[in-house]
């Protein structure tokens, strides 16, 4: 039975009631703020999402996601194509968050965005309207040694089975060196229209895909941001910031250097 | 307690399990609800009871789930608000803690640990405070805002439990394995009675509840103690079955009661029923 009820009702300041009671809410509090500490340590610790786990459209950036998911399945639901599945305890993803692996089961891109849909807090962000501006990670060829397009063959199923075709995946010309009389056609990733759906990893014909979606934190780079690209500048300021022709100081050899 | 195995003196000759039963239909039903969905296609219900989806268009939020990702920073969408408005809605008419009673599916584990330990006539009770949840709320909400995310949610039995016989449990069943043995062996109906954060949320909502059990016939009560042997809360029972003598009226005010109705099912005399807050006066018979 509750021990407050059977203390007098008012205990004077020394009373060994309300001594035991201070004492027994003392370390209720300490407890409490324990397990606490040791909740949000573990929780701490078992956020970091392996890179083949990949998040529904619209997902927040994770730090944010993993404070707005409630971990419903909603999303799971909403999804016609049995894509995304909820983290069990055990699995290296956040327990109950959702998540799919491109090379098992990629996302279809649906037009109205299901499972974002299906969102009921926002950790599936309701601003992304247009499937396309998607960046659920992005595709990178990661094996240039395996690659079958690489080795100069005509595989070009990645490039194919693109949502964006011609526009995430590109097949750039190149010399091949090799024979000296073919051409290479390179599947080139462009970060501008790649959406991370994993089409192409889904496809890529090898044992392991050549091609792989990581998360964007991992498959990008970052320039310097004092880093300006000349054309660039050139095509916005409509012609060039310098003088088409420099003058530049003429540097003649020594007397009787060429001797 | 040695009350309890003395014969009550009123004989036996009541069913006692109307309401025990009644509950496990509930939880079996809410459940089933759930798996209607993904094992024949029967789209009742979508998610689970950290937010779900009925028949399409009703949304529900867990209440404390909700608090958990606005301590975290996050403002979540109206959907989960509404959500949450429509659960602590039902809630303050059935009773907070009717959650626990009849919807929770730990509540089930929790019971057959005390069945079990009561079989077994275990006597270890180390036992934390009965305000113990009230602190880990108030700790997790803390936790929540400082790491920016909903860290409970990781662990939290009862959502791991609901979401894992829906969506696959993993290893989630060493949760549920500990709770288990934590109320078997360390503390009787320790985990919902002292230390669960939500339903401390739920006791929080109840606190003003319609719906309540009364114990307007305590002056037939024979002091069998059956009530209080039976009881997951029994601290509850004391003012309003013995405060007749202190001007206390007959309403089971307690917001920690799940009314879960046992006292009603075990009580020969007929001492509890259900019925509302209202009209809590002194009964004029003697």
């Amino acid at each position: 039975m509750n021990r407050t009820q059977t203390s007098p009702p008012s205990p004077g300041p020394s009373s060994p009631a309300r001594r035991r009671l201070l004492q027994e809410v003392a370390l209720t509090a300490c407890g409490a703020a324990l397990f606490g500490g040791g909740v949000a340590l573990y929780a701490g610790a078992a956020r970091a999402l392996p890179a083949q786990a990949l998040r529904p459209p619209g997902a927040l950036a994770e730090a944010q996601f993993l404070g707005a998911c409630v971990r419903c399945g909603l999303c799971v639901r909403g999804c016609p194509y049995d894509t995304l599945r909820l983290a069990t305890l055990g699995e290296p993803v956040p327990s109950g968050t959702p998540y799919f692996v491109a090379r098992e089961v990629p996302c279809e891109m649906c037009d109205d965005i299901p499972c974002l849909q299906a969102c009921p807090t926002g950790a599936l962000d309701p601003q992304l309207t247009a499937i396309d501006d998607a960046r659920m990670g992005l595709a990178v060829l990661i094996d240039h040694e395996t690659c079958l397009n690489y080795l100069g063959l005509r595989c070009d199923v990645c490039y194919r089975v693109c949502p964006a075709l011609d526009r995430a995946i590109t097949l750039e010309p190149e010399h091949n060196a090799r024979t000296g009389r073919h051409t290479r056609f390179l599947p080139t990733v462009h970060a501008a229209a790649c959406t991370g759906c994993g089409k192409c990893e889904a496809a890529c014909v090898l044992e392991e895909a050549a091609i792989k979606v990581l998360p964007m934190q991992l498959a990008k780079g970052q320039l310097g941001r004092h880093y300006l690209l000349g054309w660039k500048e050139q095509e916005r300021a409509g012609g060039s910031l310098l003088p088409e022709m420099l003058d530049l100081p003429d540097r003649m050899p020594p007397a009787g250097a060429a001797q | 307690m040695t009350a309890a195995i003395l014969p009550s003196a009123t004989a036996r000759t009541r069913w006692r399990w109307k309401w025990l039963l009644l509950r496990r239909l509930s939880q079996a039903g809410v459940l089933g609800l759930f798996l209607l969905g993904p094992w024949a296609g029967i789209w009742v219900v979508k998610g689970n009871l950290s937010s779900s989806l009925v028949l399409d268009v009703l949304p529900l939020t867990d209440p404390f789930v909700l608090l958990q990702v606005i301590a975290s920073g996050h403002r979540p969408e109206a959907t989960a608000l509404l959500g949450a408005a429509i659960v602590v809605a039902c809630y303050l008419l059935l009773g907070g803690r009717a959650y626990c009673g009849w919807v929770c599916p730990v509540n089930v584990v929790t019971d057959a640990a005390a069945w079990l330990r009561e079989r077994l006539g275990l006597r270890t009770r180390a036992r934390p405070l009965r305000s113990a949840r009230y602190w880990l709320l108030g700790v997790l909400l803390a936790a929540s805002a400082l790491a920016g995310a909903t860290v409970w949610e990781w662990v939290n039995p009862v959502s791991l439990l609901h979401r894992g016989l829906i969506f696959g449990l993993g290893l989630g069943w060493t949760v549920v394995l500990a709770v288990f043995l934590f109320d078997l062996l360390v503390t009787p109906r320790g985990w919902c009675g002292h230390l669960c954060p939500m339903g401390a949320t739920y006791s929080l909502i109840g606190a003003g509840s319609l719906l309540r059990v009364r114990a307007d016939g305590r002056a037939r009560c024979d002091d069998c103690m059956e009530c209080f042997r039976v009881c997951p809360e029994p601290q509850v029972l004391q003012p309003a079955l013995k405060g007749a003598a202190q001007g206390v009226g007959p309403v089971i005010t307690g917001s920690n009661c799940s009314n879960c109705g046992r006292c009603i099912d075990v009580c020969d005399p007929g001492v509890f029923r259900f019925g509302t807050r209202l009209h809590n006066k002194l009964e004029a018979s003697p």
